[in-house]
């Protein structure tokens, strides 16, 4: 099973990124490393890293910042909690696109509610022409699904923490906000760290339909990040090779990341 | 230190469960409470709402004359110590001992001080660099107390502190907790289930049953005089005999056999009789109740014979040399007696005793 789904389909993309195909389909040829040595030469590829390098960042720390925030004050509600609770995990059934295209008309220069708002307080936003406001489009989008999931797993973890725990600081003289700072927040470390990577992953490999509804990757490639271009210069520009030694970049990128945070979270979050 | 004064204090929760009814409590400076009953009395609750992570519904609280009905938890200087420790896991001992005191903006030098001492009380000093996974249970349980020895509180309150440790530990650390009590003579009130641990800690118990107060006293009066049935089934083990019982001009009879003659002060009727099992003593004469031995509990010092006399079950606590036989003749004491009426199961006072 595992050599079926997972490491054939890894074989065949690794093997594809050796190899250029002409643009008829008819004939390939082994180019060994040449694709790879393309991409670094390649401004729109290197760009893309650095798209990548601001969204994906961005992105988990929205995302699990919110799911935090609203995890927490759902902790201190308590009761009349579960309207809430469920109010606030429904963005997770939504599909991405869906979500990408709801954020879009919020976002929407001419139709949408955002930029009037923006617009009464003086912010002229217009997506489609700057890319830093395309960047803050693409990372809300992105990030809105996420937060439901990152919210239900900071609520189990808040859940987790003993009660009496919570009581022993509030004797101890430490207030709500302390009380969340220095017992909850380093409880829930292992969490946030799960989380963390969790959603470093989500933001590398799986926003491509959001900026696809939104965005398409423009203005001028602000936001066309690493897995949005593998889909574009392989689907639509029919560079195989090319894309297919993208996503093995990607790949090995988010491998190593990975790696580093468990490293770190094994050493750094057990107690 | 501080007194602690309870007045008509009630706790109803939504759905108007009643967990604590109307008790009044008068707790003076330095005394060791100890609150006892069994799960679902109201005890901890009580203490809860002492500590402040509970409100309360009527009535009020006051530690040291100041009604704290509406103050925080963390302004009753108060220390707490949980039954599952509460110690904060991510958090050396020494950091676990220093967080209340940094909360209240202790200088440094005196936070160091104070842990240092608190340490060397408990002997806890070499472990103050360790996390509290690193502990044994019973190390853990001395750090929740120094947690709490260490702000100096006008009050220790306990909730059932020792019942997360294994029997032998237990009894040392009741032995320490009484000691440090004594030494500190900070006021404490203590939660316990166990009435072993409520006899042997408490100036004075406290004894609830269904939210209210069954009989506060010092240990060794509660278990010579308990005021209901609930007591005296509860304090002491094994606990004591109850049999349903008549009383006619004098003599108390189960079923048909006169248990024993000449009570004076109690009206003829039917009552419960309550025998401690000490009380029940063989009757070398041959002629005192036939007693039907069922089986024995041997305790090494003394051995508990369970059997029944007219089918009422009764246990009897006997030195181990008594021989025993499938029958024998036991008598009880008149003044040893112990009389409730039926129903209300309220001890009835002897007049003119």
């Amino acid at each position: 099973m595992t050599v079926i789904f997972f490491l054939w389909p890894a074989a065949q993309a690794i093997l594809q990124s050796f190899l250029r195909e002409d643009a008829f389909g008819l004939s390939t040829t082994w180019v060994g490393l040449a694709n790879y040595a393309d991409l670094l030469h390649d401004p729109n590829y290197l760009n893309s890293l650095k798209v990548t390098a601001i969204f994906a960042p961005a992105v988990t720390l929205l995302s699990v910042g919110l799911g935090l925030v609203f995890a927490a004050s759902l902790d201190r509600l308590v009761r009349g909690s579960r309207v809430y609770a469920t109010l606030l995990v429904w963005p997770y059934a939504v599909a991405p696109a869906v979500g990408g295209i709801m954020w879009w008309f919020l976002f929407n220069p001419t139709i949408g509610l955002l930029p009037y708002l923006l617009a009464m307080v003086g912010y002229r936003w217009d997506h489609s022409l700057q890319p830093t406001d395309a960047m803050i489009l693409v990372v809300i989008a992105a990030s809105w699904k996420q937060v439901s999931y990152n919210f239900l797993f900071f609520m189990a973890g808040l859940q987790a923490i003993p009660k009496s725990m919570i009581e022993a600081a509030a004797i101890d003289g430490a207030g709500p906000v302390k009380r969340f700072f220095t017992i909850a927040f380093p409880l829930l470390s292992p969490t946030t760290f799960f989380l963390a990577v969790i959603n470093l992953v989500y933001a590398m490999f799986d926003t491509f339909p959001v900026i696809h509804a939104t965005t398409g990757g423009n203005p001028a490639q602000s936001t066309n990040i690493l897995v949005y271009k593998v889909f574009v210069d392989g689907f639509i520009g029919l560079n195989l090779g090319s894309s297919a030694a993208q996503s093995v970049v990607l790949m090995v990128i988010v491998v190593a990341l990975t790696v580093i945070q468990f490293k770190w979270v094994e050493r750094k979050v057990t107690y | 230190m501080s007194a602690i004064e309870i007045a008509a204090v009630s706790k109803v929760y939504a759905g108007g469960i009643r967990a604590v009814s109307d008790v009044s409590l008068l707790i003076a400076d330095g005394e060791f409470i100890v609150l006892v009953g069994p799960s679902g009395c109201g005890k901890s609750t009580l203490l809860r709402m002492i500590a402040g992570l509970e409100s309360i519904s009527s009535g009020t609280v006051a530690i040291g004359s100041r009604v704290v009905n509406e103050v925080d938890p963390a302004a009753r200087n108060i220390a707490m110590v949980f039954q599952n420790y509460a110690l904060y896991p991510h958090m050396s001992v020494y950091d676990n001992l220093a967080y209340g005191l940094r909360n209240r903006g202790v200088p440094k030098a005196d936070i160091d001080a104070r842990v240092a001492e608190a340490a060397r009380m408990l002997e806890i000093s070499p472990f103050l660099d360790r996390k509290p996974k690193q502990l044994s249970g019973g190390q853990r349980q001395r750090v929740a107390m120094g947690r709490a020895i260490v702000r100096k509180p006008d009050a220790f309150l306990f909730d059932e502190p020792l019942s997360n440790l294994d029997a032998k530990l237990r009894v040392s650390m009741r032995g320490e907790i009484r000691q440090l009590q004594r030494r500190l003579g900070v006021t404490s009130v203590y939660v316990t289930h166990d009435q072993l641990e409520a006899m042997t800690l408490a100036d004075r118990i406290v004894v609830l049953y269904g939210g209210r107060i069954e009989q506060v006293g010092r240990p060794l009066d509660v278990y010579h005089n308990p005021a209901s049935t609930f007591v005296a089934s509860f304090i002491g083990s094994p606990a004591m005999n109850l049999a349903d019982a008549e009383v006619s001009g004098g003599s108390v009879a189960i079923g048909e056999q006169v248990m024993a003659s000449g009570v004076a002060g109690i009206a003829d009727g039917k009552l419960t009789v309550g025998l401690r099992a000490e009380d029940i003593q063989p009757d070398e004469s041959g002629t005192g109740v036939p007693f039907a031995v069922r089986y024995i509990e041997e305790l090494g010092a003394q051995r508990l014979v369970h059997g029944s006399v007219e089918g009422r079950h009764l246990t009897m606590a006997l030195s181990p040399d008594v021989p025993l036989a499938d029958e024998i003749r036991v008598m009880v004491a008149a003044d040893r007696l112990h009389f409730f009426e039926n129903g209300s199961g309220r001890r009835m006072a002897r007049r003119g005793a």
